[in-house]
C-alpha cells in the first residue's frame, strides 16, 4: 500500500457500474476517480440520473462496482466478502437518506441506538451514546417520539444522529434535504457544518445548490462521469448588501 | 438610503434617528453592515426640506442631530401610502449574459460552456456567502427572511445556468453547419 492511499479517507480508481447489456447497456458510473481527504466535505452535484446516487452506494459498500477499486481509510473494500462488507457498512460508514429510512415502530432514541446495539455495544452504552447524539441534533425533548410524530426536518436530524451512532469514518448522504423545507434545510446545513468542524469526513450527493455551496469541494457529474471539480474556498469579499440592492 | 424606506420607518410613530437605524439593522442583519450611519440623517434632512418630515427638538438639550425627534407630515404620509401601493420589481439582466454566450460562440472567441462555468462558480460563491449568513442568524431573526430571498434567487439563476450549460454542451457536440 502506498503513502498516498493513506492520505485519503475515501479513494476510488476507475470506478464503473453498468446495468443491462448490449443495446440496453447503461453506464451509471463510467470511470470515476475520486479522493476524499479526511475531514473534507465533498458535494457531488448533477441532474437526476447522472449516476451520483449509484456512486454513493458504491463508495459505501451498498452496491458492488462492475470494475474499479475502492479504499476506505487505506483498506481495499470492493472485494470484501458479503459478511465483512456488512460489518464495514455498520461500523465505518454512516448513511443519510432522502427518505430518512427510520424504523416506524421504534422511537427516535431507539432508532439512533440500533446501529450501536447491532455492533455489540451494551444497551446502556448504546442508550448513552444515542442520548448524546439526540442532544447534538437538538432533539433531546423528542427521544420517545415515533418518527410519525416528528416533522420531516426532525426525522432527518434523527437520521443523521443514527448515522453517527458508531462514530463512522465517513458519512455518506444521499439528497439529505430533498424532502425538506427551507428552515429544515438550514437546520441540516448547520448540523453538517458542526460535523465538519469536528473533523468528520462527509460526502453528500445532491441537486441542492445550497448544500453544494457550503461544501469544501464541489464535483459536477454528468452521464456517469465527473465534468468539473471546484474548490469553493473564499467568498465574494462579504458584500452581501449588493445582492439585494443595498449598496450605498 | 431610499427616501421611501426612511419615511415608512416613521409611519408607526415619531422616532429619533438612532431608533430608525436600530430598526434597519434588525431588519437587514448582516446585510446592513455596509450601511453608513450618516446616510439616514442625510436622507432625513432632505425629507425635512421637502416638507415630508417634521422635526421636534427636545427642550433643554443641546441641538444635536441624534436628539431630534422626526415625524411624518401629511405629505410624508401620502408618499408612504403611494409607495406601499406601488407594484415594481427589479429586472434581472439575463439578456446580456445570453447575448454574450451567443457572441462568444458565433465569433469563436471563447467557449460558451467555459463562460457558463465561470459564472456558475461566481454564483456559488455568492450562494455560499448568503447561506453562511443565513446559518448564522438566530431563528426569530427578521433578516433571515431576506437572506432566504437571496438564496432562492441565486438557486433560480443557477438552474438557468444549468440549462445554458446543457444547451451549449449539445451545440458543441453537434454544431449547426450553416454558420
Amino acid at each position: 500500500m502506498s503513502e498516498t492511499m493513506n492520505q485519503s479517507m475515501l479513494r476510488a480508481r476507475g470506478l464503473c457500474k453498468q446495468y443491462g447489456r448490449d443495446a440496453s447497456l447503461v453506464r451509471a458510473v463510467d470511470g470515476v476517480d475520486v479522493d476524499v481527504p479526511a475531514g473534507e466535505t465533498l458535494a457531488v452535484m448533477g441532474p437526476s440520473g447522472c449516476g451520483k446516487s449509484t456512486l454513493l452506494h458504491l463508495l459505501g459498500g451498498l452496491d458492488r462496482p462492475s470494475a474499479g477499486e475502492i479504499w476506505l481509510d487505506g483498506q481495499r473494500i470492493d472485494q470484501l466478502s458479503e459478511r465483512r462488507m456488512a460489518t464495514l457498512r455498520r461500523d465505518a460508514v454512516g448513511f443519510v437518506f432522502q427518505a430518512f429510512h427510520l424504523m416506524d415502530e421504534l422511537t427516535a432514541v431507539e432508532n439512533i441506538e440500533l446501529p450501536a446495539l447491532l455492533a455489540g455495544r451494551s444497551p446502556r452504552a448504546a442508550r448513552r451514546r444515542a442520548s448524546e447524539l439526540l442532544d447534538q441534533v437538538g432533539l433531546s425533548g423528542r427521544a420517545r417520539h415515533l418518527p410519525s410524530q416528528l416533522s420531516g426536518g426532525q426525522r432527518q436530524r434523527v437520521g443523521i444522529a443514527r448515522a453517527l451512532a458508531n462514530a463512522p469514518r465517513v458519512v455518506l448522504a444521499d439528497e439529505p434535504t430533498g424532502n425538506l423545507d427551507s428552515e429544515a434545510t438550514l437546520d441540516v446545513l448547520r448540523l453538517f457544518e458542526r460535523l465538519h468542524e469536528a473533523g468528520q469526513t462527509l460526502v453528500i450527493v445532491t441537486h441542492d445548490a445550497r448544500i453544494a455551496a457550503t461544501a469544501d469541494r464541489l464535483i459536477s457529474m454528468r452521464d456517469g462521469a465527473f465534468v468539473d471539480d471546484t474548490r469553493l474556498t473564499g467568498g465574494t469579499a462579504g458584500n452581501l448588501g449588493a445582492l439585494v440592492g443595498l449598496d450605498g | 438610503m431610499q427616501q421611501e424606506v426612511v419615511l415608512a420607518l416613521l409611519a408607526k410613530e415619531p422616532s429619533h434617528g438612532y431608533e430608525l437605524r436600530a430598526r434597519l439593522r434588525d431588519a437587514l442583519g448582516p446585510l446592513g453592515d455596509a450601511m453608513n450611519d450618516g446616510q439616514i440623517y442625510v436622507t432625513l434632512a432632505r425629507l425635512e426640506k421637502a416638507g415630508q418630515v417634521a422635526v421636534e427638538r427636545a427642550a433643554g438639550i443641546p441641538d444635536r442631530p441624534d436628539r431630534k425627534m422626526y415625524a411624518l407630515t401629511a405629505a410624508g404620509q401620502r408618499r408612504v401610502a403611494e409607495w406601499l401601493a406601488e407594484v415594481k420589481w427589479p429586472k434581472p439582466d439575463l439578456a446580456e449574459f445570453h447575448l454574450k454566450l451567443l457572441a462568444a460562440a458565433a465569433a469563436r472567441l471563447a467557449d460558451p460552456v467555459a463562460i457558463v462555468d465561470a459564472q456558475r462558480r461566481e454564483l456559488l460563491r455568492r450562494l455560499r456567502d448568503a447561506q453562511r449568513a443565513a446559518m448564522a442568524e438566530p431563528r426569530e431573526s427578521e433578516a433571515a427572511l431576506l437572506l432566504e430571498g437571496i438564496v432562492l434567487r441565486l438557486q433560480a439563476d443557477l438552474r438557468w445556468l444549468e440549462a445554458c450549460e446543457r444547451t451549449w454542451t449539445k451545440q458543441k457536440a453537434n454544431p449547426r453547419g450553416d454558420r
